[in-house]
């Protein structure tokens, strides 16, 4: 560590996020490392570091002979300018070396509103923003995460995209690039081949032509590049690799905990969800195997909590057998075992009773809508039964604390569907009424409602997003409706989610707005600390780009889409289908009562989808 | 109850008192030395550290108390165990039982080191002296709820001497840690608020050793 930032650490908020050395950080001899990879997450450490996908990504690279892999964080502001002021470009952890000494530079991408982020750290780092600009084989930037499966608004800026799971497609990259080095390639002989990586996406190797009402004429493929890229899947989770030795952070992090996944993919396909269908198909780890790797963790890590993660826990075969024998464990061991996303299904009441620990935490249901109607158009099978029998069973079993989580917007949406929001929690306070075993304490009831994004890759993807004044005015009208005490009512403020839905269907006419944002302070935009809505607008007023283009217009049917390049393994025709079963209000049942034909499967050689 | 000393130094330094309890837990774990749990609603491994250090301080004289449950453990294969388990920067020197009462504890060893980055100002070192020679010397400082208290830190330094180098001054210093507490820090407040001119460009400050009223070493 340097004497300047010895002396700047005093100076700043939670300085040990900047100082590595944690438990289980990986240090490696720089005389035997022939590539370095400088993994960026592009927001504050605490979030980073509680990220499972760059945990894994992490180990993958670092178990490469001759490959270290080391750790960037976005800094907060106070560390920011300090190191503007002090000349000093972003450092990784590891070794403290310089990121724009690099050979490559890693992003991975969760949230669109971390986007200014990237940006925002590239220019800390002293690298060219434009890949255009990075001439030499050295600094290759390429990033991967879920918001890559429209990486249009990034396509100036990242060398090439690595889509879909990195297990193994990782490992086929950074040998490549080791090659590359050794050989002495030119960047764009290194973008040549990587290319012909399944699940590599190179940007430059397209050309988008435009329409003269502004929409999408034509997507060109250049030198040979494929004209679809297919995300990266791993097929069989059992043999996949999973880090058993985590790096403990040394100061709290949002999640501080292990964390095992239990499958990817989804069975259930609402079809507002962008996870639910993008990480399909359904893959499971086996219980013993999820077994193994948690007591390895937690005994490893010395944690004294583990979380079981999925998209819908309850839809996990396993569960009964893996919760048994892990509750079993974890008394044993005084460790906090954490089941979150279940259903309100029988199992899982009985579940969440046995896993009731000294902290009682709340009840969160996301029924999404206010109206059957309305659930059955975004196909949410959660009924009011199923809350009002789960909310009955808790609030006799002393739980006096229930979160809902609604969206608004949602397509057909009307001033009943609305108010149904507001029956719905007037239900659940008169069955805390008649079931609640001490009155006395009270209820509370928080409600919170979203602002509808559509999203690509879902049935919603070319839906119209309503305008921020009807937004709050649906608000507005819920609010007035909510007459008990015991209801906390919060909405988001539309300027993040209007942004996140421009961001999220972009196309490249965006580039120049985000680096005009970031060029004008916009960073950590999803903190509200920093969320600065006029910076963006007077980007876009800059740059001649319209929002509501990609907004409240919508996206025709037979447009083409920015996105359409990139193949997710759910067709364009199923989503049609959806959508057009969205409209007639006909819910599809979820893939364990019969194959729906989303087309994900099709991504599997060795194993069936275990929907 | 079983004591431990131990050290917190390099990159370690960085982290807080709490994040410190934390990452002791989990080294308990990690070495399979299962601590005994506090009793009531909400049960907490029981460790706890003797003097909170401030972040950013080094130190080579920190206490830590815990109780293990199940069969005992040698106290030289607990050190070794832990040893094995903790970061870079945090090393426990010492495993024994019977610890003095922490209520003997009473003086405190520290360094307090001031960087003049254009060279030490000329007359600094006596004019450090004299002011820790003075009577009354009062100190702001930051009382529980936030608010701020003058305090004269003169009886809370037993001993105090200067040492100079080209381009540091190093006050050597044996303060009062418990009832009353006197934060090392609080010296350079002191040089900044009465000898303006001699304020550092930077300073740091170590913890070195702890004693009880006699000035034994305290263990």
């Amino acid at each position: 560590m340097t004497d300047l930032l010895q002396r700047i650490l005093p100076t700043v908020q939670k300085p040990a996020r900047y100082t590595g050395g944690e438990y289980n950080e990986i240090q490696k001899d720089p005389a035997q490392v022939r590539v370095d990879v400088a993994f960026c997450f592009p927001d504050t450490y605490e979030i980073g570091m509680s990220n499972v996908g760059m945990r894994i990504l992490y180990g993958v690279m670092n178990e490469m002979d001759g490959v270290w892999c080391q750790r960037v964080f976005a800094p907060w502001g106070d560390m920011e300018e300090a190191m503007r002021r002090q000349d000093i470009p972003l450092w990784a952890l590891e070794s403290g070396k310089a990121v724009k000494d690099f050979d490559m530079i890693a992003f991975t991408i969760g949230y669109e509103m971390c986007y200014t982020n990237i940006l925002n750290m590239l220019n800390l780092a002293g690298v060219p923003l434009y890949a255009r600009e990075r001439k030499g084989l050295n600094q290759m930037v390429f990033a991967g995460g879920v918001c890559t499966f429209n990486p249009e608004p990034l396509a100036d800026f990242i060398d090439f995209f690595s889509l879909g799971e990195g297990e193994e497609s990782t490992v086929e990259i950074v040998s490549l690039y080791d090659r590359a080095k050794a050989e002495g390639w030119s960047k764009e002989t290194f973008l040549l081949e990587a290319s012909k990586i399944p699940g590599v996406y190179v940007p430059s190797f397209y050309a988008h032509k435009y329409n003269p009402d502004g929409t999408l004429a034509e997507i060109v493929p250049l030198h040979g590049a494929p004209r679809t890229v297919t995300k990266r899947i791993v097929e069989d989770l059992d043999k996949a690799y999973y880090p058993t030795k985590m790096i403990v952070a040394s100061t709290e992090i949002v999640h501080d905990r292990a964390n095992l996944e239990l499958f990817r993919g989804c069975v259930r396909g609402c079809r507002f969800c962008q996870a639910g269908f993008s990480c399909r198909p359904v893959r499971k780890k086996s219980p013993e195997v999820l077994y193994r790797q948690a007591v390895e963790t937690l005994e490893d890590s010395g944690h004294n909590e583990i979380t079981l993660s999925s998209l819908s826990t309850s839809d996990y075969r396993g569960l009964k057998e893996l919760t048994d024998e892990m509750l079993s464990y974890c008394v044993d061991n005084r460790i906090n075992l954490s089941v979150p996303s279940l259903r309100a299904d029988n199992f899982s009441r009985e579940l969440m009773m046995k896993l009731r620990t000294q902290r009682k935490s709340g009840l969160t249901f996301a029924p999404e809508a206010g109206t059957q109607r309305l659930r059955d158009v975004i196909n949410k099978n959660l009924t009011e039964e199923e809350i009002l029998t789960t909310c009955a069973n808790a609030f006799s079993g002393g739980w006096d604390h229930v979160k809902l989580y609604f969206m608004l917007g949602l397509p057909t949406e009307t001033d009943e569907d609305v108010l149904g929001i507001a029956e719905l929690v007037h239900k659940v306070i008169l069955t805390w009424k008649e079931h609640a075993s001490n009155k006395k304490r009270g209820l509370r009831v928080h409600v919170a409602t979203a602002y509808f994004v559509p999203k690509p890759h879902t049935p919603f993807q070319w839906e119209k997003q309503i305008t921020p004044e009807e937004y709050l005015r649906r608000c507005h009208l819920l609010k007035d409706h909510f007459y008990s005490k015991s209801v906390e009512y919060n909405y988001h403020t539309p300027d993040i989610s209007r942004l996140e839905a421009v961001t999220a269907r972009g196309d490249r006419r965006l580039g120049p707005v985000i680096a005009e944002a970031a060029r004008n302070g916009a960073k950590l935009d999803g903190w509200d600390e920093y969320f600065n809505y006029q910076i963006w607008m007077d980007a876009f007023k800059a740059c001649g780009v319209d929002p509501d283009y990609y907004t409240i217009r919508g996206f025709g049917e037979d447009e083409l889409l920015p996105w359409d390049p990139i193949d997710v393994g759910v067709g364009k025709k199923f989503l049609l289908r959806e959508r057009k079963r969205a409209y007639e209000g006909i819910i599809t049942p979820d893939c364990r009562h019969g194959c729906s034909g989303c087309g994900a499967n099709g991504l599997l050689q060795e194993v069936e989808c275990d929907a | 109850m079983l004591r431990l000393l131990f050290e917190k130094k390099g990159r370690a330094v960085w982290i807080s008192h709490l994040d410190l309890m934390r990452l002791f837990q989990r080294a308990f774990k990690r070495a399979e030395l299962p601590l005994t749990h506090t009793q009531g609603f909400n049960p907490r491994p029981s460790v706890s550290i003797a003097l909170p250090l401030s972040v950013g301080v080094e130190s080579s004289c920190e206490l830590l108390d815990f109780t293990l449950e199940g069969a005992e453990v040698p106290c030289q294969e607990i050190c070794r165990r832990l040893n094995e388990k903790l970061v870079e920067g945090i090393r426990v020197l010492q495993v024994y039982e019977d610890g003095r009462k922490l209520k003997d504890l009473r003086l405190l060893s520290c360094r307090v080191t001031l960087e003049y980055d254009n060279g030490v100002p000329s007359g600094a070192p006596e004019a450090v002296s004299a002011l820790f020679a003075r009577q009354e010397l009062l100190v702001e400082k930051r009382t529980k709820n936030n608010g701020m208290k003058e305090q004269n830190i003169i009886p809370m330094i037993r001993s105090l001497q200067v040492e100079a180098g080209e381009k540091h001054l190093v006050l050597n210093a044996l303060v009062y840690c418990q009832n009353p507490t006197l934060n090392p820090a609080l010296l350079v407040s002191a040089i900044e608020g009465y000898l303006p001119e001699l304020t550092p460009s930077f300073s740091h400050c170590a913890r070195l050793e702890i004693y009880d009223e006699q000035e034994q070493v305290f263990r």
